[in-house]
């Protein structure tokens, strides 16, 4: 394993606020969301559940839903939530600087 | 008074998640998990999807396997049936003879698939779709170039035939009714199914009955009362499902349309619930009319509030609203609150998304939405719409057809 490196991910307004976009980077992919109060965050693309983006999710709050089968993981801490979903999600730390976000990984 | 333990019989999607739903809840006890056929618990969804149609032979897709098990502190016996509910002893007893007993009773028994009754010497051989055997069984005949009948235009056949025509099969589809879908999914969204079937190769028999089906060499002639004549060497039946409640019978549990549930899933014993396919329960959001679900979500709703329920905790009703979603293709359909009762429609055209369909009360209330379309984009609108069911909202018609006007936007006004 490599140290992790911070690595810029998208701008601010790139992602609305109680929303979630998709990032990819390499071969890996990610999802970095911005919660209703404004605060952003970081995991991976896929839900733990079926191999199914969660980029197309909906954000409630700080909650992200899986739009294949509403599972649910809370996107601060990555905690899975609600059934069918029982994995956690793996999260990433988020740095914002000059209007731009950068993820840790 | 001692505590003999929690007893789950069924160890299907409403089984598995009442039983981790016990031992989050801060349950200490033992808690016992039967099941009679010999896998872990697993998910059925896949059965008629990705199971029947992927190149690698499927494994069962586990929810709780051994050192879940082993983690959560719960006993899984598998392969071993329940024969008797001994009432007043609180016991289970197996088909293996072995006695279980129980402070509190979880029945989460499934359905079974409706048999087909028909004349001809070949109703032996018709496969039916539930477990992962039936499965495996299917998969097996599904072979390239195979001539595959499909008896039923609900999920399972439908979901059933997709996966046929991925597998190279030729197929065809059955249906007695007048249209494909006939219960709980409104007619625009058939059209929608049926066209995507015809598209990828599907041939349809619709609101014709059959009259016989025979064996014909190594495969079957299905006959159909207008003269017409399928030659298939597969058929699978998936006419419906029909609630397991032997058990509950036997030991004199209230029946109607299924195990009866009151709205804390607690059957007419005070110490026996019922969750998922097998039980009928009032449904609050439409004013408890007595509902009985097959879907994969209530199933786990269900099995988690019964859990928390048979705790004593804070017993809560169980008040969600109906959810079904099917796969077909690239696209995938659902269907949120029930449709029944509705005067109008208005459709939402999300373009490359899909489209979405509220169903509305005469007095303008949204009863339940429903729609179609590529899983990603649509997904995430019809969870906004969904939402806005759930609070059977007047709202204008003409916001709701504007796709320029945000769901979440409307979601927010309610609030």
């Amino acid at each position: 394993m490599t140290n992790p490196q911070w690595i810029e991910a998208c701008e601010v307004d790139d992602v609305e606020e109680e929303d979630v976009i998709r990032f990819d980077h390499g071969d890996r992919t990610f999802a970095i969301y911005r919660t209703d109060k404004g605060e952003f965050y970081a995991s991976d693309g896929y839900c733990t559940h079926e191999k199914f983006h969660l980029s197309n999710g909906l954000v409630m709050g700080s909650v992200i839903e899986c739009p294949k089968h509403n599972g649910r993981f809370d996107i601060k801490t990555g905690a899975a939530k609600r059934t069918p979903v029982c994995v956690d999600l793996r999260t990433y730390p988020v740095k914002i600087e000059n209007d731009k976000v950068f993820i840790q990984i | 008074m001692t505590d003999n333990g929690m007893v789950i019989v069924g160890a299907g999607e409403a089984g598995a998640r009442a039983a981790v739903e016990l031992r989050a809840q801060g349950y200490d006890g033992t808690i016992t998990l039967i099941g009679d056929e010999r896998h872990f618990p697993y998910e059925r969804p896949p059965l008629s999807k990705q199971q029947l149609c992927e190149a690698e032979p499927p494994t069962p897709a586990v929810i709780l396997a051994q050192e879940k098990l082993d983690a959560l502190r719960i006993r899984l016996l598998s392969g071993d049936a329940a024969s008797r509910i001994d009432r007043s002893r609180h016991i289970v007893q197996l088909a293996s003879g072995r006695e279980v007993p129980y402070s509190k009773l979880l029945l989460a028994t499934g359905a079974n698939p409706r048999r087909l009754t028909v004349q001809g010497d070949a109703s032996e051989e018709l496969h039916y779709l539930r477990k992962f055997d039936d499965a495996i069984a299917i998969r097996d005949k599904m072979k390239p170039g195979a001539r595959v009948a499909v008896i039923g235009g609900g999920f399972i056949g439908l979901e059933t035939a997709a996966s046929a025509i991925t597998r190279g099969c030729d197929v065809t589809l059955i249906e007695v009714g007048p249209r494909i879908l006939m219960r709980g999914v409104p007619q625009q969204i058939a059209e929608m199914v049926e066209a995507s079937h015809r598209k990828a190769g599907v041939s349809f028999a619709i609101g014709v009955m059959i009259e016989r089906i025979d064996r014909d060499g190594e495969g079957f002639v299905v006959k159909l009362v207008d003269g017409s004549v399928i030659g298939c060497d597969l058929i699978i039946a998936g006419i419906g499902a029909v609630p397991e409640t032997t058990l509950a019978e036997d030991s004199g549990l209230a029946i109607e349309n299924g195990i009866q549930v009151d709205s804390h899933l607690m059957t007419s014993d005070p110490d026996i619930y019922a969750a998922g396919d097998c039980c009928s329960f009032p449904n609050p959001m439409y004013s408890n009319r007595r509902i009985r679900l097959e879907a994969w979500r209530n199933a786990q709703d269900q099995g988690t509030q019964a859990a928390i329920n048979m705790l004593g905790i804070t017993p809560v009703p169980y008040a969600a609203l109906p959810w079904f979603w099917s796969d077909q293709y690239d696209q995938t359909l659902q269907v949120a609150g029930l449709a029944d009762g509705a005067s109008s429609t208005i459709e939402r055209d999300l373009d490359e998304a899909g489209k979405l369909f509220f169903h509305l009360a005469e007095d303008g209330r949204l009863l339940s939405v429903s729609g179609m379309g590529p899983t990603g984009a649509f997904s995430k609108e019809m969870r906004l719409a969904e939402m806005l069911a759930e609070k059977q909202a007047r709202i204008d018609a003409a916001l709701l057809a504007d796709p320029a006007v945000k769901l979440k936007a409307l979601l927010r006004e309610l609030d």
